[in-house]
């Protein structure tokens, strides 16, 4: 799509402005009532939908970039950590789609501070609705990427020869609780993209947060040979349990402390980063 | 449609806000009447900005106190929202979205169902000119048909407040004119208007009445006719066929018109302020004998005017210093 400046032709030069015809919608019609937060959100909803429609290259970060993470990955250390590639692809294959989408959410916080940059947001600000659902909408249009970021490795990881136990309900059950989580976790990115003041450093912050804890955990690797410490620390990354938590729904055998905690962790960085987010939101 | 007690779309006294050691509103006092357009005047810098994101809820103030049609806009911000709508200095509209797109999310937002909101957006594109533009990313307009989708969709609610920072700043000529036909047809219609500027003829032309901000506060107030006759009874204008002859011409002016004449920046112009009534001559006597005196003097004069102050001037007068941008002062957070 170019971006090139068309010229504007027709309308603007004809253009004479009719006090007659201006009156005529300014006339007040019966005022609708206020739209309800679930609306409101899906109107924003709706927007961020367009907002794909018009630049589809966006889409690229959602799908040539995991592809290229599982080729990789599936790769460089099949061989060398579990003896083929395939036997690999079983165990890496939902911790990537994890670390994939995870990675993703980070797009969150800096579409928002792109958004406040351009000035559309005090147009929404002065609106008079549930304040929250100009954020929540942006977060539900995120999950549809989400979504096809995890689809898109799932088709790769099945060609490759990823095999998993659990079946179709056990793989949707794991991606639904992937998205659950990355619902949960883009509150982190919206707060830094409210807080920060360039497109830039919310990135920079994004990747020192999420390089560490992607790779600091079960993805690649069993934690056994890690040492004491980061095996400590592994144990309580949240990406380390989703992880655990998705890779025992795709191979039938769901593991219940894991998934648990992973709820508990989307409830609590929802609440506390949507809190943060809001009370930002209120006075930029 | 007013504050029933007061008949003040807007009423604020001794709003105050910092951003760090800025004081960008330092105790700005308002009374704008309900169906006026109110212009809000001043260089770059001023605070104007901040003001009416003060007033349209999106800042908090540190201090004082505004109320829109007496709803308090820190307390009652939600009841101020369900009133205003703002139009931004920059574009408050989304530029990848087309102009229907944006206007039929707008309708949404407001509580319309799609279609509905889709009607809606329709009639107000044909309203403004931009049907045939409709289906085109707004980042593909021109400057005067964003400004013109930017204030459409700012009264798809029928605001009884309508805020416009600095509509016109970077249009064209043409274009310009289209927007204050809109203002004059939004205002008729009762919707109050708050316009900031720094286009002096823009607030002449547009507003009822005037506040002059500068460094945070109003520096004066009135009608545009006020503002000016605090400044003097007129101004004449000379533009000479020779620069060569313009000192001369000069102190031809001065002795004719008994007031110190200025220099422009043009090198054939010259601006001098004619004298009060002193009993014996009227302004216009005073000006007519000086366009006489430079004829006899020999001096070619291609223009000569006289008029009332400029607001350029009345700035000028407030403040000692022209109405040029602060330039390095923060207008805004």
């Amino acid at each position: 799509m170019s971006t090139a400046t068309a010229t504007p032709t027709g309308t603007t030069a004809s253009y004479v402005p009719s006090a007659e015809t201006l009156g005529a919608v300014m006339a007040p019609g019966a005022r609708p009532p206020r739209p309800s937060p679930v609306a409101a959100s899906l109107a924003f909803g709706w927007r961020a939908m367009l907002k794909i429609k018009h630049v589809p290259e966006q889409l690229f970060d959602v799908t040539a970039f995991p592809i290229i993470m599982t080729l990789m990955f599936t790769y460089l250390f099949g061989g060398a950590l579990a003896g083929s590639t395939s036997e690999y692809l079983q165990y890496l294959l939902p911790g990537i789609m994890v670390t994939s989408v995870v990675m993703i959410t980070m797009y969150t916080g800096v579409g928002l501070n792109t958004d406040i940059e351009k000035g559309v947001f005090d147009r929404f600000r002065t609106l008079p609705l549930w304040r929250p659902a100009a954020l929540v909408g942006m977060i539900l249009g995120d999950m549809l990427r989400y979504v096809l970021a995890g689809s898109v490795i799932l088709t790769v990881g099945l060609v490759l020869g990823f095999r998993p136990g659990g079946g179709v309900g056990g793989v949707v059950a794991g991606l639904g609780l992937l998205i659950v989580f990355s619902f949960a976790f883009s509150w982190v990115w919206t707060m830094f993209g409210l807080l920060l003041r360039s497109e830039r450093s919310v990135m920079g912050v994004s990747m020192l947060v999420l390089f560490p804890l992607t790779f600091l955990s079960n993805v690649f690797v069993q934690p056994a040979t890690m040492p004491g410490w980061l095996q400590t620390f592994v144990e309580v990354n949240p990406i380390a349990q989703l992880v655990t938590a998705v890779r025992s729904l795709m191979a039938g055998t769901p593991d219940a402390g894991a998934i648990t905690w992973v709820l508990v962790a989307s409830a609590v960085f929802a609440t506390l980063f949507g809190v943060l987010t809001m009370y930002r939101y209120n006075r930029v | 449609m007013r504050d029933p007690a007061t008949g003040l779309a807007i009423e604020a006294s001794g709003l105050v806000k910092t951003f760090g050691s800025t004081r960008a509103l330092d105790g700005i006092d308002l009374a704008v009447p309900a169906g006026t357009v109110y212009g809000l005047l001043g260089p770059n810098g001023a605070g104007k900005t901040t003001a009416v994101r003060v007033l349209a809820t999106l800042l908090r103030p540190n201090g004082g106190q505004a109320r829109v049609f007496g709803h308090d806009v820190v307390r009652d911000a939600d009841a101020v929202r369900g009133k205003v709508s703002l139009t931004g200095q920059y574009a408050s509209v989304d530029e990848d979205l087309t102009g229907m797109e944006n206007l039929t999310l707008l309708g949404r937002l407001l509580g319309h169902r799609k279609p509905a909101a889709r009607d809606r957006a329709a009639q107000l594109l044909a309203a403004f000119g931009l049907t045939e533009a409709a289906d085109r990313q707004v980042k593909k307009y021109s400057g005067g048909m964003r400004r013109r989708v930017d204030i459409a969709a700012s009264i798809l609610n029928t605001p009884e407040l309508l805020f416009l920072d600095e509509p016109t700043s970077g249009l064209d000529p043409r274009s310009r004119s289209q927007v204050w036909e809109i203002v004059r047809s939004v205002v008729a219609h009762g919707t109050t208007v708050l316009l900031t500027t720094q286009y002096l003829d823009e607030a002449d032309r547009l507003a009822g009445r005037i506040a002059v901000v500068d460094h945070g506060r109003v520096i004066a107030e009135g009608t545009p006719g006020e503002l000016k006759s605090s400044v003097g009874t007129g101004t004449v204008h000379v533009r000479l066929r020779d620069a060569g002859q313009r000192p001369e011409a000069g102190r031809v002016l001065a002795a004719a018109l008994g007031a110190p004449v200025q220099a422009e920046a043009d090198p054939v112009a010259l601006t001098g302020r004619v004298a009060g009534d002193d009993g014996r001559l009227q302004a216009g006597e005073r000006a007519a004998r000086a366009l006489s005196e430079l004829a006899a003097a020999g001096i070619v004069v291609d223009d000569f005017s006289l008029g009332q102050p400029s607001l350029d001037e009345v700035f000028l007068v407030l403040t000692d210093r022209p109405a040029e941008p602060a330039g390095d002062e923060m207008e805004a957070a």
